[in-house]
């Protein structure tokens, strides 16, 4: 026990490779209670493999992801959300024959385990709950309408309610804010900030857009080439000379395989 | 030794034709998406071509050239059929195509009969290669030879096409994502018609090469057909070289199989299939079907619980139902009767596909071992009416079980192929075990209770059982666990993602749909007195898939109106007309275009247009 059990997510020594590159070189992080989290890289950095891993949906070649002190490597995905792990999509995933408030009644179904009930009309279960949720999101109003109506942004929300509906310790959100405009990402990620902050859920998140990441994250890590290669408070990661290189226009993201810190201006 | 040479070299003949056929079969569906139930039809028109073209045109040339300008003239009639119908349709939901091409099918099976006449037509020998050549000893036909080479280079040809040639390499890619090469500007209308020009010409050059080989007859499209699907899941839908490496080990296998396996030779084509489809879920060269991207605005409507409206047409209904005895003589009932029975059996395969998403093409299986459960209750217990009501369903209850749990490995149209593959594992057992079964005289003597014996009597003893069966499967369409189904078709992501084993729910939905089925099954035994091994074939499983797609396979109620209008139409028209299958191929055509949404989609459209804020409006469905 290398790591402190009082981690949301301890995550040692993860290592990815698909065919001959590695994806996800030597993982190692901590994601404490109640923390807001951010992952960040520029495209191909393995953020989202890193995140499959994490719930399950790709087993890692090697390392070890515990929840609380519990290992979760070899679980399914299904069966880390029972143990208290919500997931939000880069690309929304929602259930599009069904309406909004069904979306959320779904997944607190199931946290209830009520999936193999045969008799009760599933419409008129826990709608209160399902409601509560939509609120908290402001979906309330669109509760009806069908799933798939709904404009990007506001499936983002029901994405986010959907992922609350089993009380989850740890939240996983891929690029919570992408696809949506500007104003509607400071608002998605500080109504994020503030369920979070209230219900104690500790958040890793990955995102592109800086601005969201450097208002709301209380941490940032830095992913290059599957590796972490930086980590601090967002004003660390601001001046941080390797990072900058990466986003602000060296251009040689991929030039040298070891160190990207020293890439030549443009 | 030799013989087995000779063997060896029959099944490589048989391949090439199976090559010809199947490898068109899946060009079309690697890049339209259509499953062309059709496909075995135009094989069958290009035979038809070929033998008048071959009668009309003498020596060689007019031989050869016979053949080809017979594939050509049918690709032509295909390329017009794309355009005329199919191109109205792509936008339908998922295998509505197969149901146009099904109304197709008879349409051709009818006007091939009108204008070439019932009788098996002989066709002309090749000339030049009438005669054979000794092989080890023994006389093997020359013709065969040939065949032997077309098919690899056909297969030669064609990698020529997709690799050498621009417009093959757009075929290719389309086969890997159609919406990326719609977005790089290509003309897809013209590139669709073309590639399905191109799989019914290679169609029909397969049947147009069988006429110096077999008689020419009305049947033969239902006789390949079954065989190029197959050949084509085996070897992965899309790749050409799969289908030829498959069509090579089913040609082998028919030729072997009927030597090592006479016993069990019609069955071992599925069980290698599902035996491949277990070990390689995509065949032996297909991918993994790539998630269909979920394009925004083309969402499905919510299903809903009956209105006010929809429920007081149900009470209707329901009440027609009930006095028709009042009406009717012992014919109608008779024929009311057979339509409740197949009202049940549609909906428990809606169940399956509509909000399981599974679709089966084999859902005949658990109808006829409910029906062959009762028949051997009765033949070897002598089980009185009441016990069978209650026992035989559990032999469609078995069989789901057992199949289910291959079948949920896969998706998509593999797990389609899989459902046929044990349907028709099912039929051969029942075919040819004649010591239990019966084989093909069936078992008789399956005759209801004195209680239920009159028409009236069994009419609302199926109404009875039939009406509580199609509410139960509604109630659970509606009850958490339907939503559960439901979930696991929408986005298997996302159940994932929040608790739900697609496999273990799809296993159980699989189980229910199966066991309504069979009591179906057993009603149906009950009505006819007898089972025959047709009781579990194909033709009853289309009719099921035609019935949901007919209805509307995204409403609940669609299926059982389905099954009222097509079985209904089709015991009509039959009873009225010698062209039947014409009539109602060109009804169900037309039905296809007119309500693309099936009949039932089509009115709650009409009736919800009326009542713009249902749907639309920001408060919660009460």
């Amino acid at each position: 026990m290398t790591t402190a059990p009082t981690s949301a997510l301890a995550v040692t020594g993860l290592n990815k490779a698909f065919g001959g590159v590695q994806a996800v070189r030597d993982v190692t992080f901590a994601l404490a209670p109640g923390e807001l989290l951010a992952l960040i890289g520029p495209n191909g950095a393995g953020k989202s493999t890193c995140f499959n891993m994490l719930n399950g949906q790709l087993p890692p070649d090697e390392g070890s992801i515990k929840l609380y002190g519990h290992e979760i490597i070899g679980l399914k995905p299904r069966q880390v959300w029972r143990l208290g792990v919500g997931r939000t999509f880069q690309i929304t995933a929602t259930f599009q024959s069904m309406s909004v408030i069904e979306n959320v009644q779904m997944a607190l179904i199931s946290h209830h385990r009520r999936l193999l009930s045969m008799l009760p009309f599933a419409g008129a279960l826990y709608k209160d709950e399902a409601f509560a949720l939509l609120d908290l999101v402001s979906m309330g109003a669109q509760a009806g309408r069908p799933c798939g109506m709904l404009a990007y942004g506001d499936l983002k929300r029901l994405e986010l309610a959907v992922a609350l509906a089993n009380d989850p310790k740890v939240l996983l959100m891929d690029e919570p804010t992408a696809g949506m405009a500007p104003k509607e990402r400071i608002e998605l990620m500080q109504l994020t900030a503030d369920i979070v902050g209230q219900r104690g859920i500790s958040v890793l998140f990955t995102e592109h857009d800086m601005d969201v990441v450097f208002a709301h994250a209380g941490r940032v890590m830095v992913l290059n080439r599957g590796r972490l290669i930086a980590e601090g408070t967002p004003a660390q990661i601001r001046a941080n000379a390797e990072v900058q290189a990466i986003y602000l226009g060296s251009g040689a993201v991929y030039k040298t395989d070891e160190d990207t810190a020293a890439g030549a201006a443009p | 030794m030799d013989f087995l040479f000779i063997q060896f070299l029959n099944g490589l003949a048989s391949a090439s034709s199976l090559f010809l056929v199947a490898s068109g079969l899946s060009i079309i569906f690697g890049v339209t998406r259509i499953t062309n139930f059709a496909h075995g039809a135009f094989y069958m028109l290009g035979a038809y071509m070929a033998y008048t073209l071959t009668e009309h045109w003498s020596g060689a040339l007019g031989f050869w050239g016979g053949l080809l300008a017979a594939a050509v003239a049918v690709a032509i009639i295909g390329a017009l059929l794309e355009i005329i119908l199919l191109r109205r349709i792509y936008q339908a939901p998922e295998l509505f195509q197969l149901l146009a091409t099904f109304g197709v099918t008879l349409v051709i099976e009818d006007l091939v009969i009108q204008i070439w006449g019932a009788e098996d037509l002989l066709g002309r020998r090749a000339p030049g290669l009438k005669g054979s050549v000794d092989i080890f000893g023994q006389a093997f036909p020359t013709y065969e030879l040939m065949l032997i080479v077309l098919g690899p280079a056909v297969l030669g040809l064609l990698w020529l096409l997709f690799h050498k040639t621009r417009w093959g390499v757009l075929v290719r890619a389309a086969t890997q994502d159609r919406m990326m090469v719609a977005a790089l500007g290509v003309n897809q209308a013209r590139l669709f018609t073309g590639v399905f020009a191109l799989g019914i010409f290679l169609g029909a050059l397969g049947g147009a090469v069988q006429i110096p080989r077999e008689a020419v007859h009305n049947a033969m499209d239902l006789q390949i057909i079954v065989e190029a699907f197959v050949i084509v899941v085996i070897g992965g839908m899309g790749s050409v070289l799969g289908a030829f490496l498959a069509s090579v080990l089913i040609g082998e296998l028919n030729a072997f199989g009927i030597l090592l396996f006479p016993k069990i030779s019609i069955v071992l084509m599925f069980l290698v299939m599902a035996v491949i489809l277990v070990i390689r879920p995509w065949g032996l060269l297909g991918r993994p079907e790539s998630h269909a991207r979920s394009a925004l605005g083309t969402a499905e409507r919510p299903i809903r619980p009956l209105g006010r409206g929809g429920r007081n047409a149900v009470l209707a209904v329901l009440l027609v139902l009930l006095i028709l005895p009042v009406f009717g003589g012992s014919y109608l009932l008779n024929v009311a009767t057979e339509v409740l029975i197949f009202a049940l059996f549609a909906a428990s395969l809606h169940l399956m596909m509509g909000i399981g998403g599974m679709v089966s093409f084999g859902h005949a299986a658990y109808f006829g071992l409910g029906a062959y459960g009762v028949a051997l209750l009765v033949k070897f217990l002598e089980i009185p009416m009441a016990g069978g009501l209650v026992l035989a369903p559990l032999l469609a209850f078995t069989g789901a079980v057992l199949f289910g749990w291959f079948c949920v490995r896969l998706t998509g149209v593999y797990l389609a192929m899989l459902t046929l593959a044990f349907a028709q594992i099912a039929w051969s057992i029942v075919f040819q075990w004649d010591a239990v079964t019966g084989g093909d005289n069936g078992l008789l003597g399956v005759w209801p209770a004195p209680w239920a014996s009159t028409p009236e009597a069994f009419y609302y003893l199926t109404l009875a059982i039939c009406a509580v069966g199609v509410m139960m499967i509604r109630r659970i369409v509606f009850s958490p666990f339907g939503y559960t189904l439901r979930s696991c078709r929408d986005s298997v992501l996302r159940a994932d993602a929040i608790g739900i084993d697609r496999q273990r729910i799809q296993w159980l939905g699989f189980i229910l749909a199966g066991t309504f089925a069979g009591i179906g099954g057993v009603l149906f035994a009950y009505l006819k007195g007898s089972v025959f091994p047709d009781n579990i074939s194909i033709p009853i499983s289309v009719d099921g898939l035609v019935m949901v797609l007919l209805g509307g396979i995204q409403t609940v109620a669609g299926p059982v109106v389905g099954a009222g209008i097509y079985k209904a139409l089709s015991i009509f028209i039959i009873s009225e007309t010698e062209f039947w299958k014409l009539i109602l191929g060109t009804l169900i055509v037309i039905l296809v275009v007119a309500f693309p949404q099936g009949v039932v989609g089509f009115a709650v459209d009409l009736f919800r247009r009326r009542d713009p804020d249902d749907g639309e409006a920001g408060e919660a469905p009460a």
